[in-house]
């Protein structure tokens, strides 16, 4: 069945998404991981739309929103750390321990 | 199924919510407005000051009205929401005026700082208020998004858009198990309400959104295991906006997590329970135990509040009328607290390079009696020492209380939150110590004179823990008037719409 494929591809693209959080450390490549993450949930939003009605397709153009809102500030503030360290890869910011 | 609000009814339900924000614009427009030269950024945090003001007079309209609720179920307007409101209004307006003095001294922060703040705030009282995920979730994002730019407010300063940058990795992560918890109850129950999901059997696609919902609050609690990103983000914003997050994003974030326990995930508390008890345990004691060994006076703080969740986590265990109560109650406790101690730790903090350590606090109190005890009084406070901590030693009675009345009272969790009080003594009491007995070196700093916006934030939170801390009664009264309207102990009716919306207090 068409819904049940739709959250097993939406399953496995939010792990890879969580494995390249906790794997990789590339500030960018870490944020497109999260995106990955907030699209399969999207995915999964428009299957179960197909059983439970219209709502979950609002509330995929409310997530897309919200998304591309944190990847402009995203975007924004990983220039601003840019600047500071040279270098957008977390192994670099070390500031911040004790 | 999917009934909407009629506008007007929004409108009204959401009008404190509309205050802020209508505020907020008009001020982005006027700070825009003076261009870079003029720099109104202390301009805007007064205004901001006032326009948080006109909000509380707001809310304490809406609360006597009884307004909030909508017929679609997706709007609360009990008297949790109110009272959590109000709270969240203090701590901002307390951010705001310790934020005035560290702009007055170091000129580092645009103008645009205060009206973000006004932003997260108005996310904020949205959390408080939703009873549908989806609602709720936007309020997070709008809290988050605007905290993650505050975290990196100072532009000159690598540590702090270190911190940004890390908050906003972690935080988004968080976010995303967050809203893949909701999609998955979503397709559990077809319906995102909290009154829904509250009225549904458990299948196993619920039980897996809870346990990713789980995730996502703990992350956004920062509960031990997910409490990493804590330190470093407390440590390296800037003080006034770590004041901000300490003591309004965790009110919002409890606040949030009581409500959805409460009234949506009801049905999963048998597999949920035993989760939460283990996850305040190990916050509870792991913070502590951490928190001994900084030096770092804002670590110790961000492991003193990661601890604090554990203690908040309790409460949200008990699970009934009395704990949303005592964790009113606790929470405006733990935000005065927190504020007095960030606009010590501002104003010491002066002439010093780097993060200011215990050791740069010894012998304050010869040089500053004033300022070391309002420290203490708050240090205190967080440790919930009777009268001398004031308010704080009723908070953690609250809390105590409503863990030993629930529905399975919860001794063994009662005895880790005290053992974990006294370890915490370990931490707090050595730097009153530090204080006070030990001699001022002769090459630290003076500390500069209190301003005037820093010397009202100090003396409102210390008179009224203090006052709190013998009198009660009238916080009590507020925090017992702050129920959420169907938790369990109550009649067991769930309000649907207006019929429920007698005010809890008149």
């Amino acid at each position: 069945m068409m819904i049940v494929d739709a959250l097993i591809v939406s399953a496995i693209l939010f792990s890879i998404g969580v494995v390249g959080v906790l794997t990789r450390r590339n500030a960018i490549i870490l944020f497109m991981c999260v995106e990955l993450m907030l699209n399969a949930v999207n995915l999964s939003f428009v299957a179960f739309a197909k059983l439970h009605g219209v709502s979950g397709h609002v509330f995929v153009i409310l997530v897309m929103t919200i998304a591309a809102a944190e990847a402009a500030v995203g975007l924004a503030i990983v220039i601003s750390v840019f600047r500071h360290f040279g270098a957008v890869d977390l192994q670099n910011l070390k500031l911040l321990r004790r | 199924m999917n009934t909407f609000a009629p506008p007007g009814a929004l409108l009204s339900a959401l009008l404190p919510e509309i205050t802020l924000l209508c505020g907020a614009l008009i001020l982005l427009l006027t700070s825009a407005w003076g261009g870079e030269r003029s720099s109104p950024t202390r301009r805007t945090a007064r205004f901001a000051l006032v326009i948080v003001g006109a909000t509380a007079v707001a809310v304490v309209f809406a609360w006597v009205r009884g307004d909030g609720w909508t017929d679609d179920g997706r709007l609360s307007g009990d008297g949790f929401r109110w009272a959590i409101d109000l709270i969240l209004l203090l701590g901002t307006a307390g951010a705001l005026a310790i934020f005035d003095t560290a702009q007055g001294r170091t000129r580092a922060f645009p103008a645009e700082v205060p009206v973000l703040m006004l932003l997260a705030l108005s996310g904020m009282m949205i959390m408080t208020a939703a009873r549908d995920l989806m609602f709720m979730y936007i309020g997070l994002e709008l809290m988050s998004i605007a905290i993650y730019v505050l975290a990196g407010s100072n532009r000159s300063s690598a540590r702090s858009a270190e911190a940004s940058l890390k908050y906003l990795l972690l935080g988004a992560f968080a976010s995303g198990f967050l809203l893949y918890g909701i999609a998955l109850l979503y397709g559990a129950v077809g319906d995102t309400r909290l009154a829904a999901l509250g009225a549904a059997d458990p299948s196993s696609l619920y039980l897996l959104g809870v346990a990713l919902l789980l995730v996502g609050f703990a992350f956004k609690v920062g509960a031990v295991p997910f409490h990493l990103w804590t330190p470093d983000v407390y440590d390296g914003a800037p003080s006034p906006i770590t004041a901000f997050m300490a003591a309004c994003v965790k009110t919002a974030a409890f606040a949030m997590i009581l409500r959805v326990m409460a009234e949506g995930l009801g049905p999963a508390i048998e597999q949920w329970h035993p989760v939460v008890w283990w996850l305040a345990a190990a916050t509870m004691v792991i913070g502590n135990v951490v928190a001994l060994a900084q030096p770092n006076l804002k670590r110790m703080l961000a492991y003193s509040g990661i601890a604090h969740a554990g203690y908040l986590l309790v409460a949200v265990l008990a699970y009934s009328q009395a704990s949303a109560s005592a964790m009113v109650f606790y929470l405006l406790a733990y935000t005065l607290a927190t504020l007095g101690a960030f606009a010590v730790l501002g104003i010491v903090s002066e002439g010093i390079d780097g993060p200011v350590t215990v050791d740069d606090l010894a012998g304050l109190w010869h040089v500053r009696p004033g300022l070391a005890s309002v420290l203490a009084v708050c240090l205190l406070a967080f440790l919930g020492f009777p009268i001398a901590g004031g308010a704080g030693f009723f908070a953690k009675w609250y809390v105590l209380q409503a863990a030993l009345t629930s529905h399975t009272p919860l001794v063994v969790l009662v005895v880790v939150l005290v053992l974990a009080s006294v370890l915490s003594a370990g931490y707090y009491l050595t730097t009153i110590a530090a204080m006070f007995n030990r001699p001022r070196p002769s090459e630290s700093p003076m500390p500069v004179s209190t301003p005037v916006m820093s010397a009202a934030v100090m003396l409102v939170s210390v008179v009224a823990l203090l006052v709190l801390g013998v009198y009660p009664s009238p916080a009590a009264r507020l925090a017992a008037a702050g129920t959420i309207s169907n938790a369990p102990q109550s009649t067991g009716a769930s309000p649907t719409g207006t019929t429920a919306s007698v005010p809890a207090r008149r």
